[in-house]
């Protein structure tokens, strides 16, 4: 039987883009980064929050040919940039607080901390257009 | 580092993603000048974005400042583009002009705020950005079919199940397609 998930893809355009952004910005932590020449130098790239081992994000390049024809490939890098392509929930101990820090890092918010059911959560993208959210839970 | 590549970078830099911009172009300075003494072959070029990334921040700035006077103009120069240029490359995007998605966004929050408040209908329409009570009528109307009051009267606070706004904001915005105001918007 599946045991736990351990690793969600995110599509991004630009690896090194991606990780400065994930790191830096959002602060994550690296955890692999490994580019392997005998396959086209296919890099495998994943990133994870501090604290939570078991769980990481594999940041993956669009790739061209053989993978993908290069109309496909131009399609989900469009489909990113219209925000089109799922995104990533995160939680957050002070959503405010996280979003004042963020936004002075030069991350984009779609949605600023807003009272929900369930707690204060805010939106914002990745540098590829990927959208992101952060959770704060109310108490229970 | 050529022209065309200097611009793109310039263009990224400038619509927020200054610091990876300058830390790849500074990896890349370096790469270049090693290249020079010893050989090495230079990091490859950041990979530029395509133009709707540049689209979706004038969407997203929608999303998160309808309240403030935004116009086509200032959504426009958000993307770095002309508003005409930017209104025909929106609606080939998103399927409606930026003028369609400002006006449906305020109309879906204000009858946000005309089920779960009892703020009057005129708080109501400078709260969402919109200036006339008069066009907020009208508009509001050809959207929802009734008045901004007679909507507050059909949706009882018991009759509803709470939704968070993240999900208001994506599924109840109104179509758009029998606006008069398609034509005003298509004109940027």
């Amino acid at each position: 039987m599946l045991t736990q998930l351990a690793t969600v893809q995110v599509w991004v355009h630009d690896q090194d883009e991606a990780l400065a952004f994930y790191t830096d910005k959002l602060g994550l932590e690296l955890r692999e980064d490994v580019t392997v020449p005998e396959m086209g130098n296919f890099r495998w790239l994943t990133v994870g929050v501090p604290g939570q081992e078991n769980v990481a994000i594999t940041l993956m390049a669009v790739p061209g040919p053989p993978v993908f024809d290069d109309e496909t490939r131009n399609q989900i890098v469009s489909l990113m940039a219209k925000g089109a392509s799922g995104g990533l929930f995160f939680t957050t101990d002070d959503a405010r607080a996280s979003y004042e820090e963020l936004k002075a890092r030069g991350v984009e918010f779609q949605q600023e901390p807003t009272e929900q059911l369930y707690g204060v959560d805010a939106g914002f993208r990745d540098p590829s257009g990927n959208s992101m959210r952060m959770v704060q839970r109310s108490e229970p | 580092m050529d022209v065309v590549e200097a611009g793109v970078r310039e263009r990224v830099a400038e619509v927020g993603h200054g610091d990876a911009v300058a830390r790849a172009d500074i990896d890349a300075a370096q790469e270049e000048d090693l290249s020079r003494h010893d050989g090495r072959v230079r990091k490859p070029a950041p990979t530029p974005l395509p133009l709707e990334r540049h689209l979706l921040r004038a969407k997203d700035l929608v999303d998160a400042r309808y309240r403030e006077a935004l116009d086509v103009p200032a959504l426009a120069k958000a993307a770095h583009l002309s508003p005409a240029h930017f209104s025909r490359e929106f609606r080939r995007a998103f399927g409606e002009t930026p003028h369609q998605y400002l006006l449906t966004r305020r109309l879906e929050r204000a009858a946000a705020l005309l089920r779960n408040t009892d703020r009057s209908v005129s708080d109501i329409c400078l709260a969402v950005g919109l200036r006339s009570v008069g066009s907020f009528t009208t508009s509001f109307g050809r959207a929802y079919g009734i008045s901004p009051t007679a909507y507050r009267e059909a949706y009882s606070p018991a009759s509803r199940v709470p939704i968070p706004t993240c999900m208001q904001l994506a599924w109840a915005r109104p179509q758009s397609s029998s606006f008069r105001e398609d034509s005003r918007g298509r004109r940027g």
